[in-house]
């Protein structure tokens, strides 16, 4: 690991102020907030990234950071809430069960106890060419190198949301509930507090995969709202290669309001299959003022993976991609709803 | 752990950046509390939790294992709550408490689930075991050890290369039942 400073500011102003430093994108930029370090370290062993200073959030004084607030159907998140902490509120399980259920089954208790939601969302990918520098070419590493995985083992990569430069998996599972649920972040920079939806937040990596935020260097979410709830129709369903402690190979996150057999409204995220949190808007709008069945489901899987473009070694994830959808879907119909 | 074989342009440093001479290590005292003892350490900001329990204050319970985050064999209590101290800045728990598997035992007396992992053979080799117990420990405070597949979910971040997993959900009921009664 390189060398760094270590700051640990007292409040948010403090901290924004310490990383406002120029940079062509906030995950390259010399100064990183540091919050669990569940990503940021590891990656910093790893020699993919090298920040010369961190600023640690953990202390911020800013209580509302760590607060889960109900006002209304919003929900307010603080960005250093952990996982475990949002996994474990009570009212949260019964009445988002789409936000609880994709935090238990990413990662282990551990990372879970120490990971926050901020860092969580901003979680880098797993590919092995990104976090292995002995692999010169990686465009998010190394902008313009070029990509190895394109024809390399790509059995994890992704088939939405790819380009020809990079088809690197966002391998969140939180981000694509926030996603379905059209939430909303809240981020403080130097000149003062903005929101942008969450859908803002990842972008695509189209020619420029190293620039995988709008964040600009130095801004730091603070909160994330959830409107509209309670969800208490939602679910997470997640498969991969082992029950549990494993990255998806393929996830829906599906909130449902409906009307006997009719769809009123459908929200649906993917993950395991997508370059950055996707939201199924295709599907949805198969499905919405429809009758929701296996056959319409089916339907409404299909047009949302018409445009996936796999690779070698990961063709397999078109057919689960779609399989997830429809299960999701249905179990979501099937949940007994008071 | 899988590791999956790569292809592609693999050549030893190709994708390495230089070494920046400019930025020099930066060294801090650190005040660490230890299975309730206080100790100031001289670390350089990039030591790990991990390093600094093994290497300055010798307390070579927690175990290296893939030093990534993946396999458990650090983990360590910060404020009762199990941590990968593989993945902790020294300079970042600097107050908190930190119990590590030597801070189990009450002298001479194992703690429950240090018993249990003797009475049911509940590893081979050793090497992730302390990291299994502290994990163990902290699961039964959270109320995650409710039925066999809670503890085996649970439990899920602490890897056994020599599958020990039966014995370890026997033992993790077994010291459950004792810490209970106590």
């Amino acid at each position: 690991m390189r060398p760094f400073a270590y700051e640990s500011p007292s409040d948010a102003a403090a901290a924004v102020a310490l990383a406002s430093v120029p940079a062509s994108a906030h995950v390259t930029a010399p100064v990183q907030f540091k919050g669990g370090g569940t990503t940021l370290i590891d990656l910093m062993k790893l020699d993919v990234m090298g920040p010369t200073t961190l600023v640690d959030i953990t202390g911020l004084k800013d209580e509302a950071m760590r607060r889960i607030e109900r006002s209304g159907d919003d929900l307010r998140i603080g960005s250093l809430v952990s996982m475990a902490t949002l996994h474990e509120d009570q009212s949260i399980v019964r009445d988002y069960p789409i936000l609880t259920e994709s935090l238990w089954q990413g990662a282990s208790q551990q990372l879970r106890n120490m990971a926050r939601l901020g860092g969580n969302v901003l979680q880098r990918t797993r590919c092995s060419y990104f976090r292995d520098v002995s692999f010169a070419q990686c465009n998010k590493r190394d902008p313009g190198s070029g990509c190895s995985a394109l024809d390399g083992v790509n059995r994890a990569h992704a088939v939405l949301g790819t380009s020809g430069h990079c088809i690197a998996l966002y391998a969140g599972d939180w981000a694509p509930a926030l996603i379905a649920l059209d939430a909303r972040v809240e981020v403080l920079g130097r000149s003062g507090p903005r929101s942008l939806a969450f859908a803002d937040l990842h972008r695509l990596p189209g020619t420029t995969p190293h620039i995988e935020t709008s964040l600009v260097p130095g801004e730091l979410i603070t909160a994330f709202i959830v409107p509209g709830g309670p969800r208490r129709r939602s679910l997470y369903r997640k498969i991969r290669d082992r029950v549990s402690y494993q990255f998806a190979n393929a996830s829906a996150a599906v909130a449902l309001e409906l009307d006997g057999d009719l769809v009123r409204d459908v929200r649906i995220g993917l993950g395991g299959v997508a370059t950055v949190p996707w939201r199924a808007r295709k599907a949805e709008q198969v499905l919405r003022g429809k009758r929701l069945t296996e056959s319409s489901a089916t339907a409404a899987a299909d047009a949302e993976f018409e445009s996936a473009q796999p690779r070698k070694d990961n063709r397999y994830k078109v057919a689960l991609g779609k399989a997830t959808v429809v299960r999701a879907l249905l179990e979501a119909q099937a949940m007994e709803v008071v | 752990m899988t590791v999956a074989v790569q292809e592609g342009s693999k050549s030893p440093g190709a994708g390495k950046r230089p070494l920046d001479h400019r930025a020099e290590p930066q060294w801090r005292d650190a005040s660490l509390a230890v299975n309730g003892v206080f100790h100031t350490v001289h670390v350089d900001t990039r030591m790990t939790l991990l390093d600094a329990l093994r290497e300055k204050l010798k307390l070579t319970g927690s175990k290296k294992g893939c030093d990534q985050g993946q396999c458990g064999a650090c983990t360590v209590h910060v404020d009762g709550e199990r941590h990968l101290s593989c993945l902790t800045l020294a300079v970042a728990v600097q107050g908190r408490n930190i119990t590590t598997i030597e801070g189990l035992a009450q002298g001479d007396n194992l703690h429950p689930m240090q018993r249990a992992f003797i009475d049911h053979d509940a590893f081979q080799c050793g090497y992730c075991t302390s990291g299994q117990i502290m994990s163990a420990v902290a699961c039964i405070g959270e109320g995650h050890a409710g039925t066999d597949g809670d503890i085996r979910e649970y439990m899920s971040g602490n890897l056994c290369r020599c599958a020990a997993y039966p014995n370890i959900v026997a033992a993790v009921k077994q010291a459950k039942a004792e810490m209970e009664k106590s």
